[in-house]
């Protein structure tokens, strides 16, 4: 474990200004506007190697450039706190323990990208959150950190809250964007991606929370040696979220290159009732599930991508061996049937049929071909759905249809080894 | 006319540009007893913002949180993603609808309790957890849901 991004959460009165700039809070933001152009800054994010931390891992500092290159007098920063990928409450720590350093972040985009207003879109369960942010914001405006000419020079920037309402796809940016404007949150057709043309069609920068928390850290210790942590291919600290049936739950900050088996039984204490570990979701729901044999996977975006897996947000679902994979795989699309957006026929359609069929195997009423559908409708849905959820929706029900193959047999045989997934029973 | 007057300026402190819809109706939604939308609101928004109802309705539609359905005093939502399913998830649903004595969707009979199923809400280290209006409950066990519900009863009489 290491202290890097969340090295003041817990330990710092959260809405302390005086606590943030003791710990070096705002120093960045005054190196930048004190001593570098726009584009130097673009540059350093960029030397960083920092890859999106909400899931895509897109290079953040090339996001930035193309915002940049943008010639349009109105453009704007969105921080994505939409944080609904289940398994994952990472963002939460960071929002709650250092407000003021994410949002260090969001001005420090802004003078690089050249943004003059800014939106947090937060997501409506965490209320509490959207209430330390307010009153984060109220202070820097204040103290004239916020507004025009932040600390006397001439660059303006403020910041709006916007709140979601509870709909998993608005953490995808377009239909984030949407749902802004006051829409549905739909997502877009692409291209032209936010950079070019996002909120009320001008050029839009989105970035996770995490990664615009990493910002003030990369342009005070720069980006040299901030590439010392993490390894060659990802650099820095990823925030992990751990959940399931591990000893301790929680969120974990830890370099790049570590392996799972490290994260599980190092720094988790294993498995609670010291029960066997059958599978690791990484990810969120919309990860890949991966069996014990695959536990010194390091954490690396390369060596994932090697595997054809992605470390997504950073969260790590352990499951033990009394979960029913069929269970598993059903309580996962029906999230994703729930959150679909309705837009797009594969993933409107394509969830429903996967759980239609999965109720049927775990009826006892499946068949062999039943497989072969279920392999085809998540491909169909993999290759073809509008965005991301719908192109990720089935990538659990995938890798399990790969690594437990037998647990899907065994199903249309008529039984189930852990006698989880009975109805009603518990 | 006074519903009218709350709704006018709950849009007045939100600001009356159509992007403000989200918000507003999430505000009002807040203000309402029975934490929903009426027809009646709905129809003042759309008034007032110059919005189609048809849309205003799409948008109220689309979003988990918001109903135009009246609930309960307490809003009860059971995380169902797998990290709480998978974690007693699946036995908190059963002791919450035996001890209300109602099913996930229904509001009991006094007005009292809604029960809803939520998508995950990033408690996923204290699963199973529930939400109960804007507080965040988790470990929980059937003692603890009976207690929990004895203490909330016991408010509501207060």
């Amino acid at each position: 474990m290491i202290n890097l991004i969340s090295r003041l959460c817990g330990k710092i009165s959260p809405l302390s200004i005086k606590d943030y700039k003791n710990n070096k809070g705002f120093k960045a933001l005054e190196k930048v506007l004190f001593k570098m152009e726009p584009e130097n800054v673009i540059d350093e994010v960029k030397n960083s190697n920092l890859r999106g931390r909400g899931g895509a891992a897109f290079p953040t500092g090339l996001k930035w450039s193309f915002v940049a290159s943008e010639k349009n007098e109105c453009k704007y920063v969105i921080c994505n706190a939409d944080e609904g990928e289940p398994g994952t409450f990472k963002d939460k720590i960071l929002l709650d323990g250092c407000p003021f350093q994410v949002i260090e972040g969001m001005i420090i985009a802004g003078y690089a990208v050249g943004a003059n207003t800014g939106y947090i879109y937060i997501r409506g369960e965490y209320p509490k959150s959207r209430n330390i942010l307010t009153k984060a914001l109220d202070i820097l405006r204040n103290e004239g950190y916020l507004g025009k000419n932040i600390l006397g020079k001439e660059f303006s920037f403020d910041i709006e809250i916007r709140s979601g309402a509870g709909a998993y796809v608005c953490g995808e940016e377009t239909a984030l964007i949407e749902s802004i404007e006051g829409n549905p949150g739909r997502s877009r057709f692409k291209p032209p991606y936010p950079p070019n043309q996002g909120l009320w069609g001008r050029p839009t920068l989105v970035n996770n929370v995490e990664t615009l928390a990493n910002i003030p850290i990369i342009l005070s210790i720069g980006s040299k040696e901030y590439k010392e942590y993490g390894t060659e291919s990802s650099a820095g600290t990823k925030l992990l979220s751990v959940s399931g049936s591990v000893v301790n739950k929680g969120v974990y900050e830890v370099e790049f290159g570590i392996t799972l088996r490290e994260v599980i039984y190092d720094i988790c204490g294993g498995l609670k009732d010291n029960k066997r570990l059958k599978f690791v979701q990484l990810g969120g729901s919309s990860g890949a599930c991966l069996p014990k044999e695959m536990l010194d996977t390091k954490l690396d975006f390369d060596k994932l991508n090697e595997l054809d897996i992605g470390l997504g947000s950073g969260a790590v679902f352990v499951g033990n061996e009394d979960t029913c994979i069929l269970d598993f795989i059903k309580s996962t699309m029906e999230f994703f049937k729930h959150e679909s957006c309705g837009k797009c026929t594969p993933c409107r359609e394509g969830n429903r049929h996967i759980i239609n069929i999965i109720n049927r195997i775990i009826d006892g009423d499946g068949t062999e071909r039943d497989l072969e559908l279920l392999n085809s409708l998540a491909l169909l849905m993999k290759d073809t759905s509008l965005c991301g959820l719908g192109q990720a929706a089935p990538t659990a029900l995938i890798t399990t249809m790969k690594y437990f193959s037998e647990e899907y047999i065994e199903h249309i045989k008529g039984y189930c080894k852990t006698g989880s997934c009975g109805k009603g029973e518990f | 006319m006074d519903f009218k007057k709350k709704v006018l300026d709950i849009i007045k402190n939100k600001g009356e540009t159509s992007d403000k819809l989200l918000e507003i109706l999430l505000e009002v939604q807040n203000k309402t007893k029975g934490k929903y939308l009426s027809e009646e609101a709905l129809i003042i928004i759309s008034n007032e913002l110059k919005i189609p109802l048809s849309k205003v309705y799409g948008v109220a539609t689309f979003y988990s949180m918001i109903s135009t359905k009246k609930r309960g005093k307490y809003l009860v939502q059971i995380c169902n993603s797998s990290p709480c399913y998978l974690n007693g998830g699946k036995m908190v649903t059963k002791t919450f609808e035996k001890l209300l004595n109602i099913k996930v969707g229904e509001t009991t009979k006094d007005n009292l309790f809604t029960l809803e199923y939520t998508s995950c809400i990033g408690a996923c280290d204290i699963a199973p957890a529930i939400k109960i209006n804007d507080e965040v409950y988790g470990n929980l066990t059937p003692e603890k849901i009976k207690s929990l519900l004895n203490v909330l009863r016991k408010e509501d009489v207060k």
